[in-house]
């Protein structure tokens, strides 16, 4: 496939209003007379609400409403930004409501106000009297789902879901049996937060003609719009879902947090607009986190280092409702069984629990940063144990092109990875330092690490892909793109407009991208999220962008008297096939489309694109750390991300993906965490200060390499990549310590605090 | 309280009535529609809402506007010239400095301070005077290298 601006560093759209302040994000925008929402949140972590007293709040100056769960009327809903699903069995789990009378973590929704200002608003909230009932929490999911634990959900057993399968010829312990070194061990990672910069966002009105309308800050409008319909059981034509531009989700977004109480706000005031913004306190505690999970790994290997038999039982750390339900966890079970699959045998089984921490959701890489923490620190701590380089253990198992997952039919058609190792090894200089590094002593100790992952592009076929674009062509021969796909700061307004002008053969600078997404306007998209809107909506945009192609073509023949297929359009013009020949611009075949008197028939296409195909996206990173043992620092020296993620699309947007991945990894290494009182369940640390988020002093120089091919399977030969960066940079700085040190670490986060407790238990303190 | 206050907002002077508990993050947005002020956590963890004043970048969400009488206060809205991106605006757009642009002008008004003390920087400076900012998106790389480029 040869591209002309596909793959080409195009200005992105959005950057000139992003750096004069002209970019509009939802809190800018709100309406005149719009009143102030807030929420009252829980100050007990697990309980019932006895009785609640809102005489005094509602009796306060310029407050207008209080709102209760006992004064208010919605439908339990499933939050998930999912597809919908017809089969009722695979729908997501309906345990939310609005606002609760049985608190489930500390920062559940208990009430609102709503108020002619802010200040009201927040003084009301301290005016309302509750009275709880108090029962026991779990912070630990092996912990809530003991038998005998106090239900946080009636009837679930604390069971979000359970997934189990098999594969290979014979039995797990009889393939272990078979094993010449058997290795068993514990991993584990904490509950991290997104901390996208601009917090949870919304406001709501309706409109004269009885519409409610919902302004938000999300990833997933069309699925915004459908699940509110069944939560207010209201038409879904009724119900119009606005997205300004946005601060950035990660998966935050990806779910509906804000949206149904702030519609039942609007529709409480008679639909006076209401607005709704979180403080970052909020935002941490009360939206949605990435799952913490305990992983018991067991693996059985020939004295060569082929792995025959794999085990592996998870337990996932959901929180206090579904959410996304069991399908993060549930998704970890792919992702372990194929980068490296075992020879004879695999067994996995996972568990999402309910505990009383706040709720677990998507969050960029939707699992795959976890379980690829456990099994590529899982495989360093084998080849400790057999003596062997830790690449060549991976290279003796992973994955290979021609490969075709079991579990989900899907064939591995591109596969970067042995470039990935090789380039990886060159960078840091592998084979020099892992033996310069092999015995040393002293305080200061340094060490190289490397880790792999794969990555599945899309979530075909465990749920339907499905993307639209259409295509409206102006009297200029310039473009309107609108799409249900969404730009959330990843850059896919500017990728989407380099695909439709490939494929239609103008330049950039006549694709439009309306960056709001408006369901009112835009054609269905499911949003944005594992990282399938290139891939899924991407074949959309290919399939309006040859329509609008051919009609252009037809049209120009008639006009010019020229066999269609001796034409072609390329920037902006018309040519002759065969010698390049310019022959008038689109604009004048565009005008003619508008206004011919005999003959006007607008240019325009609309279409909606199933993807029944899927490709995974692999990548790796290799870093250099020095570890100082006494006080539990770790310093990065270098570090590298490598991705195959097919046709880079734009590599400066990419590279950027990559950086911002990167550090997000590096934070989920060294710094974040979500941490609880342990004796009452409050958050401690829900704020920008105690929160540690990498800055910019603790942010290393990171590097980013692109290999690989095109793969076959997608629009314009591009795999995922806007979620892949997050995964492998925690693993590579742990195994990076391991050789530094000889201590496994087994557990995220690696702070101070972390590797000082292990340094102790090894005796290196 | 009701207090009168006068400043200079992006070269124009300007007297109002502010209550003596408003930030300046909040009459910057509410009564100037300076939207590029922005709000990430209203207690100055996060560099967002950062605007210059009297040539210092200072977080306007923990500043309040009483303050600011007899001050000069600019944001990013007022530093396109003649219609022409500044230096250091294009520079963030050239680099791929942006990207969901939450913290971008927070990250501009440092970065512009820097500009206008006329003198070259080394990386480590520039990198400490960037780090009272936060961003999720990009890493910070791009950004530095923009801010360098923006020096030059
Ligand atoms: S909003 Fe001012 S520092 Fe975060
Ligand atoms: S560009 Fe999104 S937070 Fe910095």
């Amino acid at each position: 496939m040869e591209f002309r601006i596909v793959g080409e560093n195009v200005p992105r759209k959005d950057a000139v209003a992003k750096v004069t302040g002209k970019a509009r994000y939802t809190r800018d925008m709100g309406m005149p007379n719009m009143l102030y929402g807030k929420v009252l949140r829980s100050s007990i972590t697990h309980g019932r609400i006895k009785s609640m007293d809102i005489h005094k709040a509602e009796s306060l100056k310029g407050v207008v409403k209080v709102l209760t769960p006992f004064n208010t009327k919605c439908h339990n809903f499933p939050t998930a930004g999912h597809p919908y699903n017809l089969d009722p069995n695979h729908q997501d789990i309906a345990d939310r409501n609005v606002l609760t009378d049985w608190v489930r973590f500390y920062g559940d929704e208990i009430a609102a106000v709503i108020a002619e200002d802010e200040f009201s608003a927040k003084k009301a909230l301290k005016m309302i009297d509750v009275v709880y009932e108090e029962l026991p929490f779990y912070l630990d999911p092996e912990e809530a789902l003991k038998e005998g634990a106090t239900e946080i959900h009636e009837g679930s057993k604390n069971v979000v879901g359970h997934n189990r399968f098999t594969l290979g010829d014979i039995d797990i312990e009889e393939a272990f049996d078979q094993a010449d070194f058997v290795y068993e061990e514990v991993l584990e990672v904490k509950p991290v937060q997104h901390c996208q910069m601009e917090n949870q966002v919304a406001y709501a009105y309706v409109e004269g003609n009885g519409r409610l309308v919902v302004v938000t800050s999300t990833q997933i409008p069309h699925i915004v719009r459908r699940i509110l319909s069944s939560a207010l059981n209201m038409p879904v034509g009724n119900i119009r879902v606005i997205k300004p531009i946005i601060g950035g989700g990660f998966g935050n977004k990806q779910d509906l947090v804000l949206e149904p109480l702030v519609a039942m706000m609007t529709l409480a005031v008679n639909g006076r607009p209401v607005l709704l913004d979180m403080e970052r306190e909020e935002c941490i505690t009360s939206t949605r986190t990435r799952h913490g999970a305990r992983f018991y790994m067991k693996t059985g290997l020939r004295k060569d280092g082929r792995i025959i038999a794999k085990q592996l039982k998870v337990y996932g750390n959901g929180g206090a409702y579904a959410a996304h339900g069991h399908a993060v966890i549930g998704k970890m079970g792919g992702d372990f069984y194929r980068l490296y699959p075992a020879e004879k045998a695999v067994e996995y089984e996972s568990y999402t629990a309910y505990t009383n921490c706040s709720v677990a959701g998507a969050m960029r890489a939707y699992g795959t940063p976890q379980i690829t923490f456990a099994f590529e620190a899982h495989m360093d701590n084998i080849a400790l144990e057999m003596d062997i380089d830790p690449l060549v253990l991976r290279e003796k198992n992973m994955v290979q092109k021609g490969f075709v997952d079991q579990l989900t039919g899907v064939p591995i058609l591109t596969c970067g990875l042995p470039e990935i190792i090789s380039k990886g090894k060159e960078y840091i200089d592998w084979d020099k330092k892992r033996k310069q590094y092999s015995a040393q002593t002293g305080d200061k100790r340094r060490g190289v690490g490397f880790a792999l992952f794969g990555y599945r592009t899309s979530t075909y076929p465990v749920c339907l892909e499905i993307g639209g674009a259409r295509i409206v062509m102006n009297q200029d021969g310039s473009v309107q793109l609108q799409m249900g796909a969404t730009e959330i700061g990843q850059g896919a307004a500017t990728v989407f407009s380099q695909m439709a002008a490939e494929t239609i053969g103008i330049p950039y600078e006549m694709v439009h991208f309306e960056e709001f997404t408006d369901t009112d306007v835009v054609p269905f998209d499911p949003g944005a999220y594992a990282s399938r809107q290139c891939y899924v909506s991407g074949k959309a945009v290919r399939k309006a962008a040859t329509e609008v192609r051919e009609k252009i073509l037809k049209r120009a023949s008639g006009m010019l008297k020229i066999q269609q297929f001796a034409l072609d359009v390329q920037d902006g013009n018309i040519i002759r096939a065969d010698n390049g020949e310019v022959l008038c611009h689109v604009g004048k075949i565009a005008l003619d489309a508008f206004y011919n008197r005999t003959d006007a028939d607008t240019i325009t296409a609309d279409v909606t694109e199933v993807s029944d195909t899927n490709c995974i996206a692999f990548g790796g990173c290799v870093a250099e750390v020095e570890v100082d043992i006494p006080t539990g620092r770790v310093e990065i020296m270098k570090v590298l991300n490598i991705h195959d993620s097919g046709k880079i699309i734009n590599p400066v947007l990419a590279e950027g993906q990559v950086h911002g991945g990167m550090s997000m990894g590096l934070g989920y290494a060294l710094s974040e965490v979500m941490l609880y009182n342990e004796k009452t369940g409050a958050p401690r640390n829900n704020n920008l200060l105690d929160y540690k988020l990498p800055t910019l002093m603790d942010t290393p120089r990171l590097d980013v390499l692109f290999v690989g091919e095109n793969d076959p399977t997608a629009p314009y030969g591009n795999k995922a990549l806007g979620e892949p960066p997050a995964v492998p940079s925690a693993p590579a700085i742990r195994n990076a310590i391991l050789h530094a040190t000889g201590v496994k670490v087994n557990k995220l986060p690696m702070n101070p605090q972390t590797l000082f407790e292990y340094f102790c238990a090894a005796g290196l303190i | 309280m009701l207090r009168k206050i006068t400043m200079t907002i992006n070269g124009e002077k300007r007297t109002l009535e502010v209550d003596d508990r408003e930030s300046l993050l909040e009459v910057l947005r509410e009564r100037f529609s300076l939207f590029s002020v922005k709000q990430g956590c209203s207690v100055g963890e996060c560099g967002a809402c950062a605007v210059l004043i009297d040539g210092l970048s200072i977080n306007s969400c923990i500043y309040l506007a009483v303050w600011a009488d007899g001050r000069e206060i600019r944001t990013v809205e007022g530093f396109e010239q003649d219609g022409k991106l500044s230096v250091m605006q294009q520079a963030f757009v050239d680099e791929g400095a942006v990207q969901c642009g939450f913290c971008i002008p927070g990250f501009l008004i440092s970065a512009t301070e820097l500009m206008e003390k006329k003198r070259s920087f080394s990386r480590e400076e520039v990198r400490r005077a960037l780090s009272g900012h936060l961003c999720r998106c990009t890493g910070y790389q791009k950004i530095v290298e923009a801010t360098e480029k923006g020096l030059k």
